[in-house]
């Protein structure tokens, strides 16, 4: 079960997660959606259920001990957070439930108080539903254009138009930093240093590129960042927002209610410092402070050994799948995150996912939530492989042995 | 298509070649068959209209009524469900509307079908035999208005 051709032992790293030892259809579960949502180490499942049984309490509140030791704990996963995606502050993460509601926080808070009628919003053509709707809702609410930098048939994006559509008009440029339908990595540090010389902030969704990338907000510069805890072996309902404190302290808040405030009368309230200003409400306790087991084993494994095996496998796969008759890859970006994306002639995705899961593989087929950009090239959805470090070059042979066969049988 | 069996005939027969196979890859082979079997539906056919809602891959079906009897045609890009939408219409076509709407279709559970597919796929299932049911009983009220009429 181990892959020697770098520093991962997926032996020892399976060991570690429990759901990879049941069987799916008869046959061992190979996992291969991760682009969808990983699976969650021992330590994870432990810091769930350890959190109920010995320290549940509400956090921030209390002075008794268990709402200390709660707050400790919960407090903590920002610090590792920070470190995570080296934010220069503490106070400049804030957790969300993901994804989704971090991009939906940026839009109804910054957005509706900086966006006005004329502006402009730069997004790009192969973004996540996640990252289209807010922005279109939010252009609809003021007048503002929503512009979009096209995908050329390699599945890069269209740099040259990405810097024709910047002028003194825009005022965000929101991007994918990987593709999750692709796998394509985006140039992010070119888009950010050109919005920012235009005079726009930029967004980057980074569900995508914080499994698989280094991931620097100071380098990198940008003014927001986003991703979910569920993409990182951590669990579910748990996200961060990474906001330049500048912005973040000028931003009007999100919602309104407990934690959020510092002192409030029916004739005013003002409101609490960062990061508690944009976390209302009871957090997800639990599943905050159970994320810093996920971030603590990506920690001990290593980023970049991760990377390293990811890329094996991509490029062992990739190799495989090439040399099926009929099957194209879509996505073919020089750099690219373990993504693989693909059409087979003549065979529709959903038969490719029913068969391939009676024989125990998970793939994910369909539009990925992205369907601009499947018209962009001319599909209703492909069948697409994703790999985490857990995987192993024996499933990516599972893997086209399981598409030959059912290729077999389907033509 | 009317072969003068009733519904819970032909579902008893599909039970029943079912039963032979041991293993699901034979299963899905037998319904990848049917699938390539079924004849091809008219491009004219093939509208938004006449689309299936609650399906995953893209589903038409079209139904006629004549003599007192609904029958169906149908076409998918899937193969799969196309092998599905055959069986159904072999179970369904050719009978009355009351007939059709009475329709149990336990041969579904009985042949594993629903377990097996996952969830969303099974609800496409699901929603394909509610459209049927909708084409039978939409003959059935057009026949009432007909006759009330004279
Ligand atoms: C690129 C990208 N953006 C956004 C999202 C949304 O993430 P979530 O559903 O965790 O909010 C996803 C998840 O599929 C994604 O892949």
């Amino acid at each position: 079960m181990s892959t020697n051709a770098n520093n991962i032992n997926t032996g020892i790293i399976r060991s570690q997660f429990p759901i990879l030892q049941r069987m799916v259809k008869d046959k061992p579960l190979v996992y291969l959606d991760n682009a969808a949502t990983t699976q969650k180490p021992q330590a994870v499942i432990d810091a769930l259920v350890s959190y109920y049984t010995t320290c549940n309490a509400n956090i921030h509140r209390g002075i008794h001990t268990l709402a200390e030791e709660a707050t400790a704990a919960f407090e903590a996963t920002r610090d590792a957070a920070q470190v995570f995606i080296n934010a220069p502050s503490r106070e400049e993460v804030i957790f969300t439930k993901g994804t989704t509601e971090g991009i939906n926080l940026v839009a109804a808070t910054w957005g509706r108080k900086e966006i006005s009628a004329g502006d402009e919003i730069i997004i790009s053509a192969m973004e996540h539903h996640s990252n289209i709707v807010p922005w279109q809702v939010l252009c609809e609410e003021k007048g503002a254009q929503l512009k979009v930098i096209p995908v050329n048939e390699i599945g890069e994006l269209d740099m040259e138009v990405f810097h024709q559509l910047l002028s003194e008009k825009t005022k965000l440029v929101a991007v994918v930093h990987v593709s999750n339908a692709l796998g394509t990595i985006n140039p992010v540090k070119e888009i950010i240093t050109a919005a920012h010389a235009a005079g726009a902030k930029v967004l980057i969704d980074g569900a995508q590129s914080a499994p698989h990338l280094d991931i620097d907000v100071q380098a990198l510069d940008c003014d927001f960042f986003v991703c979910s805890a569920h993409k990182l072996y951590g669990p579910t309902g748990v996200g961060v927002l990474y906001g330049k404190k500048a912005i973040l302290e000028a931003m009007p808040v999100f919602q309104g209610g407990g934690e959020m405030i510092s002192e409030v009368t029916f004739e005013k309230t003002t409101y609490n410092e960062l990061p508690y200003k944009y976390e209302a409400g009871t957090p997800n306790i639990a599943d905050v402070i159970a994320f810093k087991a996920a971030l603590d084993f990506i920690a001990v494994t290593g980023k970049q050994n991760i990377a390293q095996h990811e890329q094996v496998l991509l490029e062992a796969a990739t190799r495989q799948l090439e040399e099926i008759d009929g099957l194209h890859i879509i996505g073919r970006a020089k750099n690219k995150a373990s993504v693989i994306s693909f059409v087979i002639d003549g065979v529709h995705p959903q038969d490719i996912g029913i068969l391939l899961d009676n024989q125990g593989i998970a793939l994910r087929t369909g539009h990925h939530c992205t369907q601009p950009l499947m018209a962009c090239f001319g599909i209703p959805g492909t069948s697409r492989a994703s790999f985490a470090v857990y995987n192993t070059l024996e499933e990516t042979e599972k893997l086209t042995a399981g598409l030959r066969k059912a290729i077999k049988m389907l033509l | 298509m009317s072969t003068g069996k009733t519904i819970q005939e032909t579902e008893q027969e599909i039970v029943e070649a079912f039963s032979l196979f041991d293993s699901w890859d034979d299963k899905y082979e037998y319904i990848i068959d049917l699938g390539k079997r079924l004849p091809v539906l008219d491009a004219v056919h093939k509208t938004d209209a006449n689309k299936v809602r609650g399906c995953q891959s893209a589903v038409w079906l079209v139904a006629s009524y004549e003599d007192g009897l609904v029958h169906f045609k149908a076409d998918s890009d899937a193969m799969i469900v196309k092998g599905l939408v055959s069986m159904l219409i072999t179970v369904l076509s050719g009978h009355t509307p009351d007939e059709i709407l009475g329709a149990k279709l336990g041969f579904m559970e009985e042949i594993g079908m629903m377990k097996h597919l996952a969830q969303t796929r099974s609800n496409g299932l699901l929603a394909m035999v509610k459209q049927m049911k909708h084409f039978a009983l939409a003959f059935k009220m057009k026949n009432q208005l007909n006759h009330d009429g004279n």
